[in-house]
């Protein structure tokens, strides 16, 4: 009996001492944490606006954030617009995009020009695809085809296409990733999914 | 140093290299080597993981109740990796990502257990701290090397840095997946055990 009594203060004093230190630990960082996650949101908003940022520091990226880019919604979607200097109308609009890659689910923005039809830039941010072949969707040689595409056409969703590498042709096609095959039909079928979430949106502030 | 203590730091990285020789961990040898940069974060990770729960663990070795005795160290790893984890997440976020839930399966990484098991639980704290030192270095040396090989054949580049190998260099797609680490695991494996003539029994 006195052999289980020791076991059980043990067991406790273990268990005590092991949650105050996670606790501690999580409470402590979380803010840190938080603000790596959201200063990631913005990072990746800004990106998908076709902004290249891989020469910007932290502190440029979020000034160029309040500065240009605010949030708006699109019914009971979530969607971002980009006003240039000056301005005082949005020249962009960027929207989440998310689906199925081959072993994960994919996030990023997408975002369209003024004319609410032509593709202005896209991003990831969050994938568990291979490194080398799937994860090859966040490299630029990739994401900088989607500029200048049409992902809409006389207020429908076009038929946006990934093709084999080396094979796209005309404004509605980009080249798949060679070994990618699968990630590459689920970047098609998420684009195509949120294309046809927000036309309604689009169509509804077309010529405001 | 004294010898015993060099001995006890040195000898993982060879003689009783916990993956080459003692083939533990290996799990994570082929998940996080596709480039150098994440290898050395998990080494160090995976380092201050082993030598701390060596410590403490040979510390409470005279009191833990036999019973318990495993779930305890468990307790113990479990949540040194998850403040490794949350340090990760608030201290370097982009490299986290890249690891994901590998920092986590630390806690299952066999090297950690099989130190508290196999060697703290005898022995006192200042061995056990530099023991578990020197298998996370030996774990991380082999790391390190097979993401050198996998980053070098696969992107043409060593550490991020393009390496001058000619516009016409091609990637090979295999070292980048976990098969082609299993090989060039094997081989340096093979490598290794020629080298320091070790047979198993």
């Amino acid at each position: 009996m006195r052999e289980d009594t020791r076991t059980f203060v043990f067991a406790a004093v273990v268990c005590v001492t092991c949650s105050l230190l996670l606790s501690g630990a999580a409470a402590g960082l979380k803010g840190l944490q938080n603000a790596n996650k959201a200063f990631d949101v913005k990072r990746n908003i800004v990106k998908a606006f076709g902004i290249d940022i891989s020469e910007m520091d932290r502190p440029t990226i979020e000034g160029t954030f309040e500065k240009h880019v605010s949030e708006e919604k699109a019914g009971d979607l979530p969607i971002f617009t980009w006003t240039d200097d000056g301005a005082d109308k949005a020249s962009k609009y960027a929207f989440p995009v998310s689906g199925k890659g081959l072993w994960s689910m994919l996030y990023g923005y997408l975002s369209l020009d003024a004319d609410l039809e032509t593709i202005a830039g896209i991003s990831f941010y969050k994938h568990g695809e291979t490194p080398g072949l799937g994860a090859e969707i966040e490299k630029p040689w990739f994401l900088t085809q989607f500029s200048g595409k049409k992902l809409y056409a006389e207020g429908k969703p076009t038929d946006f296409r990934i093709t084999k590498p080396g094979y796209a042709s005309g404004d509605m096609e980009v080249d798949g990733i060679s070994g990618a095959t699968l990630t590459g039909k689920g970047v098609e079928k998420l684009v195509q999914k949120d294309a046809a979430a927000y036309a309604e949106y689009f169509n509804s502030i077309k010529g405001n | 140093m004294a010898s015993a203590a060099k001995k006890l730091l040195m000898d993982p990285f060879s003689d009783n290299n916990p993956i080459t020789i003692q083939v533990l961990g290996i799990c994570s040898a082929l998940a996080v080597t596709v480039k150098v940069d994440t290898a050395i974060v998990m080494t160090l990770a995976l380092t201050a993981v082993v030598s701390l729960s060596n410590f403490v663990i040979s510390l409470m070795r005279n009191v833990i109740p036999s019973g318990i005795r495993m779930i305890v160290e468990m307790a113990v790893i479990a949540t040194l990796v998850i403040i490794a984890d949350q340090l990760l997440q608030a201290f370097l976020f982009d490299i986290s990502k890249q690891l994901s839930v590998f920092v986590g399966l630390i806690i299952t990484n066999c090297i950690v257990m099989g130190r508290a098991e196999a060697f703290a639980l005898q022995n006192p704290p200042k061995d056990s701290l530099l023991d578990g030192l020197g298998n996370g270095l030996g774990y991380g040396i082999i790391l390190i090397a097979v993401a050198s090989i996998r980053e070098i054949l696969g992107f043409g580049k060593w550490l991020g840095f393009q390496l001058p190998l000619g516009e016409n260099f091609m990637g090979n797609g295999l070292v980048l997946l976990a098969p082609g680490a299993f090989i060039i695991l094997g081989l340096l494996i093979w490598g290794q055990r020629t080298v320091s003539k070790y047979v198993e029994d």
